[in-house]
């Protein structure tokens, strides 16, 4: 079985105030200190929206130089009030940020839930592909919420090995020291090792490293060991399944400005091609 | 029983890599059951019973230890790493480790302005390497260490690492020793994997056992030492404990009352245990399925996560004298 999670973090409208601006609450891991002045798009029919919060000058003087809270900020659909607020949009509705993707120099690609689209874009190619092995790809959902769809599909599948396919966080920035980098951009896809949620069957991840040996493609190991996976839901499916993950190093994750490099997304698609066949070959 | 254990305690097997500990046990329970197997994530499991009737108890004892992992190889040799399980932050410099391959190595740390912010990552170990390529002929990034200790005895207290929980296992092995040939259930014995970084193992072979009740043998802290962390009513030497709650489980009623009762009839000493913090295999064992009534025989351990952890052999001793008494009583 190989996994990628489709859906993203995000927002959910809370509650309608009587001025029309929207509270907000969280869908999955969003960091509040990203979201004052960026744009949104509200509901099934995206109404275009922005994230404010109170100006600066009317900040007090122990709410400045901090980020705002998830209950201090609103989005402002452009709604008189209430009543206008509720033609375009209800409680309950999602939100997601509106961001294009952008190419930027030497293979970056700059978006929005690049976490994980860029894994479902890798299952896709790799369905595309002739392979000799029968697998299931499976799209999940709910990743972002506590790896909600992986377990009732991994139940449904009952695959003897599991390979996710993710994004993970690259942190190759400056004033942080390499052996803290997690992953770096450009140095091939990123094998975990242990994350909070599962620890790599060893031969699997014996199995990517000979891979990426014999065909000569860059790889590194994720060295950050915090966060979830669908592999941790996956591995312990019914009688437990062989597991590993496999991500591509994406810098500003959960951002609406994600950032990784599209040579270790082909690489990446590379290692699991080559895993495949050579469980064909080999077995695991 | 004591030389079982310090062969058990002696023997490699952090969370993921529990290949050596597994097979020092499959040697140690060689000829004791009926069936052997080793499942998908590596649990060790043994039948002992009546053939071709599925087991109706599943006992299990995790076999592997907290450790650390290397995640990074710097210019100069040092390696960096990540915990494998609660590994103690603020005991862990000047602690010797030591690779599957033997290799040994020394924690160290950063400077820090303020102790309390020491974290994994300003840690590092020294394996003696004068380059990352002279690392690199020793150990690889993803390769696993434990914590280094001698195995000592002062009067009946044992002292040495990963207590937690090759105690449980010495006392499971011990008991299929003492065990009769006629049972009045099947019994799986299951030693399991992953225990410490969030009873993982015990999950799929609770699934694929489909077990009727469950009991979790595992050390537990107490509260006899000068000023405890945690108010608790358990003691080193008074006797196994019967787990009532942990923050996984609320042990099944009519388990705990089996096993007072077991140990009430037997003359066996025991402790009634509480702990308000930490959790053990039964918690996955009780929800598996439609649910496994569960139970939890305790053995108190002074210094839980630290390179010395200590256990007292009358406790053991009482442990297996329940757990066989159990075996042989009728739990439905």
């Amino acid at each position: 079985m190989l996994a990628a999670h489709m859906d993203e973090v995000g927002l959910m409208v809370a509650s309608i105030e009587k001025s029309g601006h929207l509270k907000i609450y969280p869908v999955g891991g969003v960091d509040e200190r990203l979201l004052l002045s960026t744009s949104v798009q509200v509901g099934p029919d995206n109404v275009p929206g922005v994230i404010g919060a109170k100006a600066v000058h009317l900040q007090k003087k122990e709410e400045r130089g901090k980020a705002v809270e998830f209950d201090k900020l609103f989005i402002d659909i452009g709604a008189k009030d209430k009543e206008d607020a509720e033609k375009a949009t209800k409680v309950g509705d999602y939100v997601s940020f509106l961001a294009e993707g952008q190419a930027l120099q030497d293979d970056l690609f700059s978006g929005k839930a690049l976490d994980n689209r860029a894994g479902c874009a890798a299952l896709l190619e790799i369905l595309k592909k002739d392979c000799p092995l029968s697998f299931t790809g499976v799209f999940t959902v709910q990743e972002e919420v506590g790896l909600r769809g992986a377990k009732v599909a991994a139940y449904r599948v009952n695959p003897r090995i599991a390979l996710v396919i993710e994004t993970t966080t690259a942190a190759d920035l400056p004033d942080i020291k390499e052996h803290d980098h997690a992953t770096s951009l450009g140095k091939g896809p990123a094998f975990t090792l242990r994350d909070d949620s599962v620890i790599t069957h060893p031969q699997i991840l014996e199995r990517l490293v000979t891979v990426t040996e014999n065909d000569e493609i860059p790889f590194q190991f994720r060295r950050f060991p915090g966060s979830f996976t669908d592999a941790g839901a996956i591995s312990l499916s019914r009688d437990g399944i062989m597991s590993g993950v496999i991500s591509t190093p994406c810098r500003y994750l959960h951002s609406p400005s994600s950032l990784l490099n599209l040579r270790d997304w082909k690489n990446l698609i590379k290692v699991v091609d080559g895993f495949l066949n050579s469980i064909v070959e080999k077995g695991l | 029983m004591k030389d079982l254990l310090s062969r058990l305690v002696d023997s490699f097997g952090p969370s993921g890599s529990e290949e050596t500990v597994r097979s020092l046990i499959k040697k140690e329970i060689k000829g004791l059951s009926e069936e052997v197997f080793e499942d998908n994530l590596g649990n060790l499991v043994a039948y002992k019973g009546p053939k071709g009737v599925e087991g109706d108890l599943l006992i299990v004892s995790h076999m592997d230890e907290i450790g650390l992992m290397v995640t990074f190889i710097d210019e100069n040799g040092f390696l960096r790493f990540t915990n494998i399980g609660g590994l103690p932050k603020n005991t862990l410099v000047g602690s010797r480790i030591v690779f599957r391959n033997g290799t040994s190595g020394v924690i160290s740390q950063e400077k820090v302005k303020d102790q309390t912010e020491l974290d994994f990552n300003k840690m590092f170990i020294d394996i003696g390497a004068r380059s990352k390529k002279e690392a690199l002929e020793k150990v690889k990034i993803g390769d696993t260490a434990v914590l280094v200790s001698a195995f000592s005895q002062e009067c009946t207290r044992l002292i040495g690492k990963s207590m937690d929980n090759r105690a449980g296992c010495a006392l499971l092995i011990e008991t299929m020793r003492r065990l009769p040939a006629s049972l009045p259930h099947g019994i799986n014995f299951a030693f399991t994997v992953q225990e410490e970084v969030g009873l993982r193992g015990a999950r799929p072979v609770t699934y694929s056992l489909k077990p009727r009740y469950g009991l979790a043998v595992d050390v537990t802290r107490v509260g006899d030492t000068p000023e405890p962390e945690y108010k608790m009513d358990v003691s080193l030497g008074k006797g196994p404990a019967i787990k009532v709650k942990d923050s996984s489980v609320i042990c099944h009623a009519r388990v705990v009352e089996l096993m007072v009762r077991t140990a009430e009839n037997n003359n066996i000493p025991y402790q009634m245990e509480v702990l308000e913090r930490g959790g053990t295999d039964a918690g996955v064992i009780h929800l598996s399925r439609e649910g496994v009534p569960s139970g939890v025989l305790s053995i108190p351990c002074r210094y839980v996560h630290t390179s010395s952890e200590m256990v007292d052999l009358q406790d053991l001793e009482n442990g297996v004298l329940l757990l066989v008494a159990l075996l042989k009583d009728k739990w439905l």
